[in-house]
């Protein structure tokens, strides 16, 4: 019997989008010098507001209130005290998760039950994670009184907007630093709503100060002399720019940049389990993961096989309204990135690699690219070494463990990899070998606030989350 | 040599297959279940969904206490779940202990409602094989079409596979022309990778059906374990070209639980089973939540629960 699901909405009159965004220094919202620009849905290309840029001056403004806030009233406040604000804020997102969630479904184009079950619920948990170190400090391991550093600079992308804010805003704020912060210029509106979340918090003017605008407007931040941090999540190539302008200033730099992370399944593996595993390790979050497992590596005595079930598995996901709570896979962020994704996927067809896409109607308006495999991809292919940032997994097969680690680790890149077998030593084994800052094992893409996560070589340094993601912002 | 008669060739052969199969990542399995629980199924796809489930009942009572005017109530709840409203379609089967076969075939005749009976020494299973033969051949004599047999759990554990193995297909053959479902008592078995494996073992002796429990064990149908004997089915499909079918029962007590069952069937062994001759729910409350999420769906809202009959 074909039993069709009925659409099943989650509403969006939970959300008040206002039809301007000014930005947010100093407690309050304010109008940008910059020319301001549309941030659009990217499921339907419809305009959802007009978002103001920060010129050079606002972008001085929000350093100069953070600086001020960090002197007189956030840096000298006990630990204790700050820990309340972000416990504050960590229940106002609680309260306001439904609306935070369909937000961020609206201007990303992920999923509903992607931003409610996992996003939402991991913005909350990060702020009570660490708010319950803010009084903690001492014990953190970083000596007996370790101190902020000041203001914190910090950009982020677009592919986990609310989520990488607190990734940034939490460990900042419970270490006594004040921010200035930088969404990505196509997911501004989280960010935005988080700004007025930290109005209802009560929380003093200028420890967080959110201004928008594209590359340029993040450049200014990162560049301001009165930074004393700089946190930065995107791509290795802005990054690159980044290390390069911090270099000799007095500025303390993190970075969490790319990835090409290798999924290795060896024959012993659970296979139905790691079907899902791979299938969540490529297509979660539409591909637009940093850590995603975008190289398939396959024992070939079990390839054939798990290709086939594989591919049976892409076929039932389902693609589109990212409302809809039944979907699994929403739209491409933007129509640049989208653009990015073709292209290499052609690039991928013209080297020779076999492509195989989930058959799938896809919606006529708005981004959208089909789950898609490639079969037949070796070390040499550009769609085996550069990351595509999109629903695009790359399948390569191995003999030997020695040949698995060998490929996982031939990138210039380290930031996760996953691990297939019911074999526990070989897990141990294995993962000793794997030069990658986080290795799942008979998971993937998991994430918690009590868990350190950054990479290894060109996907960046330092740590975020857990104890580690600390260390980033005291002085020791 | 098809791969049933090559397994089946001896003990060796038997636990070589069986430990050859891929194992089951427990936490896997039950994120995988717990995703396709939060499908969210509405409007009109509620309401294919509830007069599927309702086609989709083994309705069963399986007491002590049972007498024909239980039986008798209960047939005629099978044949017409909702005497207010005609276009409710009759439930799958009625269930039974042997003893009460012939009540049920007489109150059954013509209605196109199965007749199913436990036997081989239910729930237990703890009898000699020629008592369970005998039970067996009894309930098909009294007019079963269907019959529900127990695997020896113990045999089973101790790895015993072949002594499990030819029981089924004595028991097989004893059904005649009936069909057998299998119940594989899946709280006993503790381990998904037995599950697995008893699922196999049971297709590969000739079961029509694979069932998850007698309803007597806690925990019963479980969605993971429900999970793990739908992929099953499915391999075995791709590995024979048979189909069989699973049967859930035991604790499915509401509307949204046997949906989420129903989205499990259709995402994992895909819409061939979403029919009565291959998904089976056993059950006795469940009837009845889903005759009130069809008529609230129907007139926009609830009725009281004394406008469904209890039986």
């Amino acid at each position: 019997m074909d039993f069709q699901y009925a659409p099943a909405p989650e509403s969006r009159s939970v959300v008040d989008i206002r039809s301007s965004y000014g930005l947010f220094i100093n407690g309050a919202f304010v109008d940008g010098r910059g020319e301001s620009f549309k941030s659009v849905n990217p499921a339907t290309e419809e305009a959802l507001a007009d978002i103001a840029a920060a010129s050079a001056e606002d972008v001085d403004a929000a350093v100069r209130a953070a600086r001020h806030a960090f002197d007189t009233v956030w840096g000298p406040m006990p630990g204790r005290e700050r820990a309340k604000y972000l416990f504050r804020i960590a229940r106002i997102i609680q309260e306001r998760a439904r609306e935070l969630a369909v937000l961020e479904s609206l201007d990303n184009g992920k999923p509903i039950r992607e931003s409610r079950d996992v996003d939402v619920p991991l913005v909350a948990a990060h702020f009570f994670y660490y708010a319950g170190w803010a009084d903690k400090l001492p014990y953190a391991g970083f000596g007996p009184d370790p101190k902020p550093l000041g203001v914190a600079a910090q950009v982020i992308p677009w592919n986990f907007p609310l989520l990488m804010l607190a990734w940034k805003i939490a460990p900042a704020l419970a270490a006594g630093n004040t921010v200035v912060l930088k969404p990505a210029e196509t997911t501004p509106l989280t960010a935005l709503l988080f700004a007025e979340i930290c109005q209802q918090a009560e929380l003093p003017p200028g420890v967080v100060n959110i201004i928008t605008g594209a590359g340029d407007t993040g450049r200014l931040l990162v560049e301001h002399a009165g930074v004393d941090k700089v946190a930065f999540t995107g791509s290795t190539e802005v990054g690159r720019a980044i290390a390069r302008a911090a270099a000799g200033t007095r500025k303390r730099l993190t970075l969490e940049l790319g990835g090409k992370a290798a999924n290795i399944v060896f024959d012993d593996a659970a296979l139905d389990q790691a079907v899902e595993g791979v299938v969540n390790g490529i297509f979660f979050n539409q591909g637009h993961v940093c850590c995603a497992g975008s190289r398939l590596l396959l024992q070939e005595s079990v390839a054939e096989e798990f290709l086939e079930s594989l591919k049976r598995r892409m076929a039932s996901l389902r693609v589109g309204d990212p409302l809809d709570k039944n979907t699994d896979v929403g739209a491409i962020n933007s129509s640049a990135q989208l653009a990015r994704i073709r292209q290499l996927s052609q690039i991928g067809e013209d080297e020779g690699a076999e492509r195989w896409s989930a058959p799938c109607e896809l919606p006529s308006r708005g981004y959208w690219f089909a789950p898609t495999i490639f079969t037949g991809v070796t070390q040499a292919h550009r769609i085996a070494r550069e990351e595509i940032f999109g629903p695009v997994l790359s399948v390569l097969t191995f003999r030997t463990p020695d040949e698995a680690v060998e490929k996982a680790n031939n990138t210039p890149y380290g930031l996760s990899a996953g691990i297939w077998t019911e074999k526990g030593s070989r897990i141990l084994h294995i993962a000793d070998k794997l030069r990658a800052g986080v290795v799942w094992a008979n998971t993937f893409n998991k994430f918690d606030p009590t868990s350190p996560f950054g990479g290894y070589k060109e996907s960046g340094y330092g740590r975020e989350g857990g104890r580690h993601g600390l260390e980033a912002y005291l002085e020791h | 040599m098809s791969l049933t008669a090559e397994v089946a060739r001896s003990q060796g052969a038997l636990r070589t297959f069986l430990h050859g199969l891929p194992g089951v990542d427990q936490v896997g399995a039950e994120q995988r279940a717990a995703m396709l629980g939060t499908r969210s199924i509405k409007t009109t796809a509620k309401a294919q969904a509830l007069d599927l489930a309702i086609r989709m009942v083994d309705l069963t009572t399986l007491e002590g206490s049972d007498t024909p005017g239980k039986v008798r109530a209960l047939c005629a709840k099978a044949v017409r779940p909702d005497p207010a409203d005609p276009t409710c379609p009759s439930a799958a089967a009625i269930c039974v202990y042997p003893a009460m076969i012939s009540v049920a075939a007489e109150a059954l005749r013509g209605s196109g409602v199965h007749l199913a009976s436990v036997a081989t020494a239910f729930p237990s299973g703890q009898a000699p094989l020629d008592v369970k033969l005998a039970d067996t051949r009894a309930a098909v004599a009294d007019g079963a079409d269907e019959i529900d047999m127990v695997i020896k759990r113990g045999a089973f554990l101790a790895g015993r596979y072949a002594e499990v193995h030819d029981e089924i297909v004595a028991v097989k053959e004893a059904c005649g022309d009936a069909h057998l479902k299998v119940i594989l008592e899946t709280g006993e078995l503790a381990t998904l990778d037995n599950v697995r494996r008893a699922s196999w073992l049971a297709m590969l002796a000739g079961a029509d059906f694979i069932k998850t429990s007698t309803g007597k064990i806690q925990p019963a149908a479980t969605l993971p374990v429900t999970l793990v004997m739908l992929e099953a089915v499915r391999d075995f499909r791709a590995a024979t070209g048979r189909i069989i079918g699973v049967k859930p029962a035991g604790g499915i007590r509401t509307a949204k639980d046997a949906i989420k069952y129903l989205v499990m069937v259709n995402e994992t062994a895909g819409p061939d089973w979403l029919d009565p001759d291959r998904f089976r729910f056993g059950a006795s409350t469940l009837l009845n939540d889903l005759l009130m999420q069809r008529t609230k769906l129907a007139t926009g809202h609830y009725a009281g629960p004394d406008y469904f009959t209890l039986d």
